[in-house]
């Protein structure tokens, strides 16, 4: 098990190195830089704040002279929010999008599996079709539909909520974006889990258990829900990933300053370390997500093991 | 249960929140954009210009209608020959932290702003100034700068030549003071809260990118007295629906943006919180003037001719805009602007006069002229190109659209990229017509046409040492004749501005440069 945590670990160094080698050059190729603006400057003024920002040099350099830099921990400046560092923005942003992004991940955890439990043993009943068509709902529904719909309805009219800000995190402040948030992701938990309960529910142990007389309780929590929470877990991975680097269009509507945002200003600013950092931040907790859903399957299923 | 619990707390907690936030002498004030900096000298934006405005005074500063009186200098000389400036400090003038505003500040400001290593975006704000332009290009000393302080309270300023807007030019915020014992303190740190020294009505309390800039009363600023508010937060509500829902709900006092798609809606339910000004500012298509047929003014001003620009003003942009027939708008004192031969004659009858022109070239729905509009991303600017696709189209125009996001647009324009026409805008910095003038002048940065015209650069440099403010004026009327009978620029609509402002606001007057310092604003 130990190997198998150090193997994954180290493979992940390669491709973080590629990730960052590819977006570097990628974002270099797109045309324009941070400081072509809808005014133009005078080209002397342009030269000064390039070779400020070591631009003017060519993009092999820049490369390593970021390699450089990232191995020493330093994400560089931020272009355009110059009075921040890149890490300053991200000590500011991070929390905000993890806070928001893990609140929504638990509450589609939790509410969709047992939604998704609930459809199961209720299979072809009223109550079934019911979460059928609620999940279905949930998961075309847009979030630039969901979000204005709340904010009129919780925010405008019940007064219940803030419209818009993050207000240190308040409450009435963070629910919005969470339950927005939350809703696709619920959906798409109660779906599988439906399906995968459905499945096992028909498996020959659950038969032998009920035949041995366990009680219904049981049956359906230590037996089948344990077999069916595999393709939540290979699911939740990835999903968590995205929830905590921050949702762009919630972040938006909602006017939370969070990292999606960070990451898109930067990307339409051409803000090159802010992206390259956002691309890292991804990029890592992406990698940990889905190392951390292969560890989780191991503990669910007794069939997988990591040598 | 435990759901309509934590609702139910929200809302209290929410309740709370409101009592403190929605306060009198606080206006949470909605701003179309994050900052990027609040360093005076490094920023560049229409709302880096507002926030920094409350927290510097500059040796001039702008009333509520955006007129220019004394800041942090008391009163000043001009001499004869239009070259030397001479500021008298005020002698109570003091920065946040109690010490003097001194005019050696103000020359280490200009220095500063200067310097190529500060990197100013907006240094050219201070290339009139006695061989500025030459220390930002490395070519003289920063001690060679015409700003010399006489004593801690005379400041003079030298010129290279007369300037007649140079005052006007100080308003902006690459000319206003910082604080040199605060900057060699902190170096680039010193714009963080908790750092920053200012001189202006308000200092920083908090800034947090992507929520919230928290300014609260300087009481060290000279007219502290008559300053209503005490704190003033700006909001970005980039969101412009989103942000309508806010103010509607109180959430913020004003925003300088609207969806003005809704703008009908917004009228009936906010009736006069909608304020709807003309903006010193130009709405343009640029045609590239090194490439034919665009080199063609006759088929230049019959294109021009054609285009409907009411209908644009009124349907593609809810008479937000207003159509424009000149390049420098009106709103200037002691200018008018030289407008189009053809502005006021009806749509119907320019269109006769354009058909002729079209004939002659050989322009017409069988014999088909390409042509392709180049615009940045916004809805807006795609709805204008759509209908001005739609307006050439029936005199023999096959009109292609490309759109790239603005980085692009702005890239591809500046290294003079091929195109036949391409969209583009221009807001004044400063209230002069030069502003707008110096977009059509050879070599200028901005001149995207790659326009070229002896008789008009003679008369935009004739115009540039002309001491006699009337006579100046004249030279720039007769050079925008020229530039209206050529348009390399084709100014299609003048900016307008989209305030909504809450009727608990006191103080915010509608001016052309769009310029509401928060010292003058009171709330209910």
């Amino acid at each position: 098990m130990l190997r198998y945590v150090f193997r994954r670990l180290l493979t992940a160094i390669p491709t973080l190195f590629l990730i960052i080698t590819i977006s570097f050059f990628l974002m270099h190729i797109a045309p324009g830089g941070p400081f072509n603006m809808e005014r133009g400057i005078p080209p002397e003024i342009k030269a000064n704040i390039e070779r400020v920002f070591h631009l003017d040099e060519p993009v092999w350099m820049q490369y390593f002279r970021y390699l450089g830099n990232l191995a020493h921990g330093d994400l560089g400046p931020s272009y355009i929010l110059i009075n921040f560092s890149v890490a300053e923005l991200f000590a500011q942003s991070l929390p905000v999008s993890i806070r928001i992004g893990s609140w929504a991940m638990l509450l589609s955890l939790v509410v969709g599996s047992a939604m998704g439990v609930l459809a199961a043993l209720r299979h072809n009943k009223f109550i079934d079709f019911f979460i059928v068509t609620l999940a279905t709902g949930g998961s075309t529904l847009p979030t630039f539909v969901t979000a204005p719909l709340i904010q009129l309805i919780f925010g405008l009219t019940l007064h219940w909520i803030w419209i818009g800000g993050w207000h240190d995190g308040e409450l009435s402040a963070a629910i919005g974006p969470i339950v927005t948030l939350a809703l696709p992701q619920l959906a798409t938990v109660a779906r599988l889990m439906r399906g995968s309960m459905i499945e096992a529910l028909n498996g020959h142990h659950i038969r032998t258990a009920r035949a041995m007389g366990l009680s219904d309780f049981s049956v359906v929590v230590k037996h089948a829900m344990r077999g069916a929470l595999l393709p939540i877990v290979s699911y939740a991975g990835p999903a968590a990933a995205g929830l905590v680097t921050g949702s762009i269009i919630v972040e938006t509507i909602f006017q939370i300053p969070g990292v999606g945002r960070a990451f898109i200003d930067g990307a339409l600013n051409r803000d090159y370390t802010l992206v390259m950092g956002t691309v890292i931040l991804i990029a890592i907790f992406t990698i940990l997500f889905n190392f951390l859903s292969d560890l989780l399957y191991a503990l669910v299923d007794p069939r997988v093991r990591y040598d | 249960m435990t759901n309509l619990k934590s609702l139910l707390a929200g809302a209290a907690v929410f309740a709370l929140m409101t009592s403190a936030a929605f306060a009198a002498g606080t206006w949470n004030r909605g701003a179309n954009g994050d900052v990027q900096s609040l360093d005076p000298h490094k920023t560049s934006t229409i709302e880096e210009g507002n926030i920094t405005g409350d927290l510097f005074t500059g040796l001039v500063a702008v009333d509520s209608s955006g007129n220019t009186i004394p800041g942090a200098a008391e009163s000043w000389t001009v001499s004869a020959d239009g070259k030397v400036y001479t500021f008298k400090m005020r002698k109570d003038g003091m920065w946040s932290d109690g010490t003097p505003v001194t005019a050696k500040d103000f020359v280490f400001s200009i220095r500063r702003v200067v310097d190529p290593a500060t990197a100013s975006e907006y240094a050219s704000m201070a290339f009139p100034i006695l061989n500025a332009e030459q220390a930002n290009g490395g070519k003289a000393k920063l001690e060679d700068v015409g700003a010399k302080a006489i004593d801690d309270l005379t400041l003079e300023i030298t010129l290279k030549g007369p300037t007649p807007y140079f005052l006007e030019m100080l308003t902006h915020q690459a000319m206003y003071g910082v604080s040199e014992a605060n900057v060699k303190k902190f170096g680039n740190d010193f714009v963080k809260a908790g750092n920053l020294v200012s001189n202006g009505a308000f200092m920083l309390a908090e800034n947090i990118p992507g929520d919230h800039i928290k300014l609260v009363k300087n009481p060290k600023f000279f007219d502290a007295a008559n300053v209503a508010l005490d704190t003033v937060n700006y909001i970005p509500t980039e969101d412009r629906a989103a942000g309508i829902k806010r103010f509607q709900a109180g959430e913020v006092d004003s925003m300088n943006d609207m969806p003005t798609e809704q703008l009908a809606d917004l009228k009936a339910k906010f009736g006069d919180q909608i304020h709807l000004t003309p903006e010193l500012g130009t709405y343009y298509y640029v045609f590239k003037d090194k490439k034919a047929p665009w080199n063609n003014v006759k088929l230049r001003n019959a294109i021009s001719m054609v285009i409907d620009r009411d209908q644009l003003a009124s349907k593609t942009w809810q008479n937000s805009m207003i159509p424009a027939y000149s390049m420098v708008p009106p709103g200037v004192k002691g200018y008018t602007p030289s407008m189009m031969s053809y502005s006021t004659m009806p749509q119907l009858d320019r269109e006769d006069a354009a058909k002729k022109i079209f004939d002659e070239l050989g322009i017409s729905p069988a014999k088909p002229q390409k042509l392709e509009i180049r615009y940045n991303t916004s809805e807006n600017h795609k709805n204008t190109a759509v209908a001005i696709q739609e307006m050439l189209k029936p005199w023999g125009f096959d009109v292609s659209l490309i759109n790239t996001d603005g980085k692009t647009h702005y890239s591809y324009l500046e290294q003079h990229g091929d195109f036949d026409v391409a969209r583009a805008g221009w807001i004044a910095d400063f209230k002069d017509p030069v502003t707008f003038l110096n977009l059509a002048h050879t070599g200028d940065g901005n001149n995207y046409a790659e326009y070229s015209n002896k008789d008009y650069d003679a008369l935009l440099d004739k115009a540039a040492v002309e001491a006699d403010p009337a006579a100046r004026m004249k030279l720039l009327q007769e050079a925008e004749v020229i530039f209206m009978r050529d348009i390399p620029l084709l100014p299609l609509l003048y900016y307008g501005n989209h305030n909504v402002v809450s009727s608990k606001l006191h103080g915010f007057v509608d001016n052309v440069m769009d310029k509401h310092p928060s010292r003058f604003v009171s709330k209910d």
